[in-house]
């Protein structure tokens, strides 16, 4: 399959000046290596603290790594000025865990949704408006709500616009960071659903990145783990969920809250 | 079994400064017995944080409680005095709120937030409120309950921090627990560990414990009872395993349905369309006549925009507020 | 102790920054004291530009900032023309006077902008909320100098107050004790001046600040577990709302230092108002330079001071969270 962004060992130190004066460096990314293929989705699982998000930051182009090598599209982006990574930064797009906090409260459905065009300077008013409002239909805003400002959505609404606002710009790669985590079991799986279809409308490319190895199982081909900076294990989703081979997997697996009958423990009361 | 605590026909209503009223709980009751785990699983919007703010009267200024009881040790809370109050809150009831980060005073030590509690309810000296602390922190920081007192809550991790708030509920020997949301801000290993310390500690100080949460998963190895609410109403209430195993309600069982596949299911099931519940919960602040599930509904039928639907009892234990089961 | 020595190293610039400049606007400020001379006929040219050159006022403006500097350094500040002393002395005697009106003011108006406060953040949008807001409110259209002028006529009409001066007649064959009390009586209405002009700037912050912090997660948190309400407001929200009030308390500082230079004037209280006053009016150079290094400095402790006390109130200062 063709390899839409191929991370090849990249590493990420933060040097951090210490109260006293001496430099204590800390390693976010060790040897970081994977690759998507186009139109696929990768989960990224790990627990808070083992470089996740950092490595979105990295894929972004919003951070770049000590070491190693992006490809993104066939294209070297750890080598890009930052003239050329304008150019880039478009077609690789962050959603956040927390759209309340993302969004300008302040703005419109339209407004948010049509604001990256704007900024890219792309399309002329009429076009860009005609533009967000089928953005917002592709994510099931009714067009009656497209002058609502943001505060006014529901926290799933909220981040179908954070969806919309993403896909404005025609990326070829989404990084969820966590995008579903902060939202109801219900309007979960709505978003979830809304982000299947899109994928299979458009052709995305997902970086999902969560600690819920469920909604991974669900909704990833592949799964890596990531303990600590580094990805300890990867593969096919149904083999690292079915045939764990790292500790780590075998514990957040373990970790996951079930339905199922044999969780229960009936007492006495 | 005389219940614990018996909450009847509660009320509450969000005042807006101009004067709007928006219910946020409608007919409430429920009761939850000594020792007894009580799920209370709701989406955002159902009043879930309400219902636990309003079992110890600490809803902020603009809500109010309309009409309701809420019986508690022999004593109706909601006619309670200010001071009566106080010694209820923390001394028989403890509350464990989530973001465990915001609940802690920033600029207090943990050990002296510990203590204050304690101070707020017991006349001890000032070294046996310490011993005490110290005890208490063993109690969920078994290795180095002393090293946590003297820090600060920044310098604890969101873990360690849910631990404090846990000691300080379970400071002065409370017969119920309520804990809202305990474990959403946290890691799923983490969220385990906290869970196995809510069960262990259950066990052991015989507690009742009422758990908040919006995630049906997280009750299913812990509540011995559900309560579903939706829309500020309770929709169906039983035993675990028949409420989250085979739900009667529409709403419940379509809620059951929007969670992702289990690992333990055959892998075909995975990677389609999750069953979903159409359109959002409603606008509470517009008066509505029939049950409040109906526009999503599937099986909805004539008289439910017209009417609310009773609770109909489906078992002793198990009863369900919808018409396809009878009126 | 990196923090204070960079707290320290930022103050000293500020005094020399402040010297410099005021230095830098005397000289650009028409006219000095031996003008005044100058029309005088009695007093010829001759004699003026000698006395000019004897307080090297005719050198150039680097050179004369250095003498001044080393002068300060000899715990002189200057020479005063007016008074013929060095400035330093001067300075001194009239300081005391100062920081005693204002110290005590502070004291007075933060003891009660802060249960004033609390209270009023307590009762939001209730009448006793309301009632203090209008207070304050009313209080702050009020400009200093009418106030000041206003207690000084009641003053003068009830003669329940002296109507001017730090000691009364016959001070000097006074007991310790009754000595205490005679400043003290004479203090009353300059202090009541001063506290009326900052109360309310202070209860209004105060409010704010815990307001804020009373509908804070940790507050109804410690509320759930019972904590008395007393010690909720007094004890967990003023800590938190510590930073911002720490803060104003160095601000307020200001405040009542430059409301007492004014005070001092109107109620003929011997502090540095009346003396810098003087000093400007007859361009006694020195003085003026001194006095306004001198409330600077006031400032400058003022904020160590609250810097000191916030490192003392928020351990995440003192524990480096702040570089997380």
């Amino acid at each position: 399959m063709d390899r839409l962004l191929i991370v090849e060992k990249i590493e990420k130190r933060y040097g951090r000046a210490h109260v006293l004066g001496a430099k204590q460096e800390v390693t976010a990314l060790l040897d970081v290596s994977f690759s998507i293929g186009r139109g696929s989705t990768l989960a990224l699982v790990g627990e808070s603290g083992s470089g996740k998000s950092t490595l979105a930051l990295c894929i972004a182009c919003l951070e770049r790594p000590t070491s190693g090598k992006i490809v993104f599209n066939r294209n070297e982006i750890t080598v890009l000025d930052e003239k050329q990574l304008r150019e880039v930064r478009p077609q690789i797009q962050l959603v956040f865990q927390d759209p309340a906090r993302s969004l300008n409260p302040r703005f419109s459905a339209l407004e948010l949704v049509s604001e990256p065009l704007l900024v890219q300077g792309r399309l002329d008013k009429r076009e860009r408006e005609a533009r967000a409002r089928a953005l917002l239909g592709q994510v099931g805003i009714p067009q009656e709500k497209a002058l609502q400002r943001a505060e006014e959505f529901s926290g799933g609404q909220r981040q179908r616009l954070a969806i919309a606002r993403a896909l404005s710009l025609e990326p070829k790669l989404l990084i969820l960071d966590e995008a579903l985590s902060a939202l109801d079991c219900s309007v979960q799986a709505q978003i979830a659903n809304l982000l299947m279809e899109l994928q299979g409308r458009l052709g995305l490319t997902y970086l999902f990145i969560t600690h819920d190895f469920a909604m991974a199982g669900h909704l990833a081909h592949e799964i890596a783990v990531m303990e600590q900076g580094r990805v300890v294990e990867i593969g096919a989703a149904d083999e690292v969920l079915g045939t764990p081979n790292q500790e780590v997997t075998r514990r957040l697996i373990a970790a996951m809250p079930r339905l199922t009958a044999e969780a229960h423990a009936p007492r006495a009361v | 079994m005389i219940s614990l605590l018996q909450v009847q026909d509660l009320h509450v209503a969000y005042i807006s400064g101009a004067g709007k009223v928006s219910p946020a709980l409608e007919g409430v009751s429920f009761d939850v017995l000594p020792g007894e785990t009580l799920g209370v699983l709701g989406e955002s919007g159902s009043g879930k944080s309400t219902l636990a703010l309003a079992l110890v009267r600490l809803l902020p200024g603009n809500a109010e409680i309309q009409k309701g009881a809420i019986q508690f040790e022999g004593q109706d809370l909601l006619r309670a005095r200010p001071r009566a109050l106080e010694r209820v809150r923390g001394a028989r009831i403890g509350l464990v709120f989530q973001e465990p980060s915001l609940a802690l005073h920033p600029t207090i030590r943990i050990g002296k937030q510990v203590s204050d509690v304690l101070a707020a309810h017991e006349a001890a000296s000032r070294a046996a409120r310490h011993q005490k602390t110290l005890q208490l922190l063993r109690e969920v920081f078994p290795a180095d309950a002393s090293r946590i007192a003297d820090s600060y809550p920044h310098q604890l991790s969101g873990g360690q921090q849910q631990r404090v708030l846990i000691a300080q509920a379970i400071a002065c020997g409370p017969s119920l627990i309520i804990a809202d949301e305990p474990t959403a801000s946290l890691d799923p290993t983490t969220q385990q560990e906290i869970l196995e310390l809510f069960r262990m500690l259950r066990e052991k100080f015989n507690l009742s414990l009422i758990l908040i949460t919006h995630n049906p998963p997280l009750l299913a190895g812990l509540a011995d009872r559900v309560l579903v609410l939706y829309a500020g109403k309770v929709v169906e209430i039983g035993p675990t395993e028949q409420v989250l195993g085979s739900p009667q309600h529409p709403y419940t069982h379509a809620l059951m349905q929007s969670v992702p596949p289990g690992l333990d299911e055959p892998a075909k099931d995975r990677k389609s369309r999750l069953r979903v519940i159409p359109g959002e919960a409603p606008n509470l602040a517009v008066l509505m006549n029939g049950c409040r599930f109906e526009s999503r509904c599937t099986d909805r039928m004539e008289q439910c925009a017209e009417r609310e639907p009773p609770a109909v009892a489906m078992s002793e234990v198990h009863a369900v507020s919808c018409f396809k089961y009878g009126e | 102790m990196r923090y204070f020595l960079r707290r320290w190293m930022q103050a000293v610039f500020l005094l020399i920054g402040v010297s410099i400049l005021t230095f830098l606007f005397s000289a650009i400020a028409p006219g000095n004291y031996f003008d005044e001379m100058r029309l005088n006929p009695q007093i010829s040219p001759e004699t003026v530009a000698a006395l000019r050159a004897q307080y090297q006022l005719d050198r150039p403006l680097p050179v004369r900032y250095a003498r001044w500097v080393n002068s300060l350094l000899h715990g002189e500040m200057g020479f005063s023309f007016a008074n013929n002393s060095p400035v330093a002395p001067l300075l001194w005697a009239r300081a005391r006077n100062t920081l005693l009106l204002t110290l005590t003011a502070t004291l007075i108006a933060w003891a009660l902008a802060l249960p004033l406060g609390i209270w009023s953040a307590e009762t939001r949008g209730r009448l006793p909320d309301r009632a203090l807001s209008g207070a304050t409110a009313a209080l702050l259209v009020i400009p200093e100098l009418v106030l000041a002028l206003g207690l000084l006529i009641l003053a003068v009409r009830s003669g329940w107050f002296p109507t001017g001066g730090m000691f009364s007649v016959g001070f000097e064959i006074l007991s310790p004790m009754q000595k205490f009390r005679d400043v003290a009586w004479h203090m009353e209405l300059p202090v009541l001046a001063l506290v009326l002009s900052a109360l309310p700037i202070l209860v209004r912050h105060v409010r704010a600040a815990v307001a804020e912090v009373l509908d804070a997660p940790f507050l109804r948190a410690a509320a759930s577990h019972g904590i008395p309400q007393r010690t909720l407001h007094y004890k967990y929200a003023l800590r938190a709302a510590a930073n911002p009030l720490i803060s104003l308390f160095g601000f307020s500082l200001g405040v009542l230092l430059s409301g007492s230079l004014l005070v001092e004037v109107v109620m003929s209280w011997p502090g540095l108002g009346p003396l810098l006053l003087e000093a400007i009016l007859a361009r006694d150079l020195y003085v003026v330079i001194g006095g306004v290094l001198c409330s600077t400095i006031f400032l400058v402790a003022g904020n160590f001071f609250a810097d000191v006390l916030m490192y003392w109130a928020d351990p995440r200062i003192r524990t480096g969270a702040a570089a997380k």
